[in-house]
């Protein structure tokens, strides 16, 4: 039997223009002249993360941290909960910064942020996920893509759950959709289901 | 089912097909050579790099070399050389695309190109639309493990059957801009990388490209299937690899559980060894865990650097050679064991009977893979 039939959404975080939303509801936001790296270390306050190593990352982990935290607060998942993640533009928020210290003194510590799925790896070590990890590049938001690789990760058993989406930041512009799926909740996990929650803060 | 790994190319320093890679391979060739850069205050650094004026001319052949770039240069030609082997229907065919960085000097330094080629999803157009695949490609970027990665991947939609062929192509350069960064690291050796070795000082960059059908469909005679495949994240750190070798040692479990084999029927190892002084250790420490000290083990990184996002896809098509011409090759550069835990290193040519083998690769952020290759007879 098919066991993606029975997957749910069952969270969802959103995370864009000054504001978080779980679950389509706004939980937190800001003025909308607040900048990023602001945006950044108020949510932290704001959300009591609690957790320092989060002020040496860069944007895009933040980004990964903040929405993982509030997406898997008070929920039940395993370690072996995947992680399937995608964006348009890889690293290269902080790949500039790295470009621009090549003139002069590189730094290791921005360096090591430079591929797309550390923030992977900080969110596996932040919750403790020994799972399957992989980061899909994309010109745009593709719920196809996501519905269809956590589908074969559940129906094959590599994955017991999975937290999917989409984490882009270009310009200092943030865009951050992540669900976790699991066999419990109401909404069923399907491409239009996905494709509807990445376009609600849309409206 | 079974997913067959077919027709495959590499183009490196080493030669522009699968067969010339693997004959200089087998003469003790190394793609390592000294390359002057300023840099380093000892005035270079030695790595694997395809020589651009020679690639151009091979290039010419299938295009224009002045319209593309290197990168994309390897990459056309690795695929152009799959498909030439093939009648696939590139309406139902997919493409799936694997590289760290792409071509991400062009960011600091666009030559006649737009910045906008720097991104990967440039990358993975150009190759669809000079083929004319209709799927739209997939693009898989996961630190080190990503060309291995994307035939896992692969493997798992064909048997999901969302399709029946996929093209998987990785490419990456020897960049300045991971030049600089790993040199920072202090990861970067001061001689052609050893590993496992006692006295390896950390890695050798390279490039190249690689590409492999992965299907469904048999073929007549020896072929050599993916039966078991995955991958697990260290939770331990973004860079350093993990003490315990426990993602690695748990990808190596899973991936023997699907292929429901056990680690005593491996005939071969194709370890990551990218030469490390942590690296290494974590494997050996992993490999022992996973009941692997015995089988024979080797690193390709001493013929080729760390081809970063195309490293797991080169050598698990040199894996599969080994497996398909009864080939153990040797662990270029290997001296004397370095590491806390025993391995089998192949030191020398070897002829053997080989029917299955697993690959393994680790990589930044804490992720690692394992997979397991085996031969079987289609009369």
């Amino acid at each position: 039997m098919d066991k993606a039939r029975n997957q749910f959404i069952t969270n969802s975080i959103r995370i864009k223009n000054e504001e978080i939303f779980l679950k389509r509801e706004s939980i937190l936001s800001f003025d909308s002249k607040i900048d990023l790296s602001q945006f950044l270390k108020d949510s932290y306050k704001k959300l009591a993360l609690r957790y320092p190593k989060y002020h040496k990352m860069d944007s895009l982990c933040k980004l990964g941290i903040l929405g993982s935290s509030v997406l898997l607060r008070s929920q039940h998942f395993n370690a072996d909960t995947a992680l399937v993640f995608s964006n348009a533009s890889s690293s290269h928020d902080v790949d500039m910064k790295h470009v621009k210290s090549m003139e002069s003194i590189v730094s290791p510590a921005v360096f090591v942020y430079t591929l797309p799925n550390i923030v992977l790896g900080e969110i596996s070590i932040k919750h403790k996920l020994q799972s399957e990890n992989v980061f899909f590049i994309e010109d745009k938001f593709n719920a196809d893509l996501l519905v269809d690789y956590s589908e074969t990760l559940l129906n094959s058993g590599k994955a017991s759950s999975v937290v999917c989406g989409w984490i882009e930041l270009k310009n200092d512009q943030y865009d951050v959709l992540l669900c976790l799926v699991s066999n419990n909740g109401e909404i069923p996990f399907t491409k239009e289901n996905l494709e509807e929650l990445y376009r609600f803060e849309n409206e | 089912m079974d997913i067959l790994l077919q027709e495959d190319s590499i183009i490196s320093p080493l030669g522009f097909s699968t067969s010339e890679n693997i004959k200089a391979m087998k003469a003790g060739n190394s793609g390592l050579q000294f390359h002057e850069n300023l840099r380093f205050q000892n005035g270079g650094f030695y790595a694997g790099i395809i020589e651009a004026a020679l690639l151009a001319d091979n290039f010419s052949i299938i295009g224009d070399a002045t319209k593309f770039t290197k990168l994309e240069q390897m990459m056309l030609l690795a695929t152009q050389s799959v498909l030439n082997n093939n009648q696939l229907d590139l309406s139902e065919t997919a493409l799936i695309i694997s590289s760290t960085k792409g071509n991400i000097d062009l960011f600091g330094n666009p030559q006649n190109f737009s910045k906008d080629r720097a991104k990967l999803n440039s990358l993975a157009k150009i190759i669809q639309e000079f083929f004319g695949f209709k799927l739209k490609p997939i693009i898989v970027s996961n630190a080190c493990i990503s060309g291995g990665l994307a035939v896992a991947i692969s493997k798992r939609f064909i048997q999901a059957g969302k399709f029946n062929n996929a093209i998987v192509v990785a490419g990456d350069l020897v960049s300045d801009f991971v030049t600089s960064g790993f040199q920072s690291f202090q990861a970067l050796s001061a001689t052609p990388c050893k590993p496992f070795s006692k006295n390896r000082d950390g890695i050798s960059l390279g490039e190249a490209a690689a590409a492999i059908l992965v299907s469904n469909n048999k073929r007549e005679g020896d072929s050599v299937s993916l039966i078991g495949d995955a991958s697990t994240n260290d939770a331990n750190h973004i860079s350093a690899p993990s003490r315990t070798g426990e993602g690695l040692y748990k990808s190596i479990q899973q991936a023997l559980k699907e292929s429901k084999l056990s680690a005593s029927e491996m005939d071969y190892l194709s370890a990551h060894g990218t030469a490390t002084i942590f690296n290494d250790e974590m494997e050996a420490v992993a490999f022992n865990r996973a009941a692997l000290a015995h089988v024979p083990v080797n690193s390709f990184k001493g013929f080729y650097g760390h081809t970063l996002g195309a490293s797991a896809l080169l050598e698990t098509i040199l894996t599969k050679h080994s497996l398909l011409n009864n080939e153990l090759y040797p662990s270029l550069n290997f001296e004397e064991l370095g590491v806390s835990k025993p391995l089998n290193i192949i030191q020398k040519i070897e002829k053997k009977e080989l029917k299955t083998a697993l690959k393994t690769a680790s990589g930044f952020g804490g992720c690692n893979l394992a997979m397991i290759l085996k031969k079987s007879f289609n009369g």
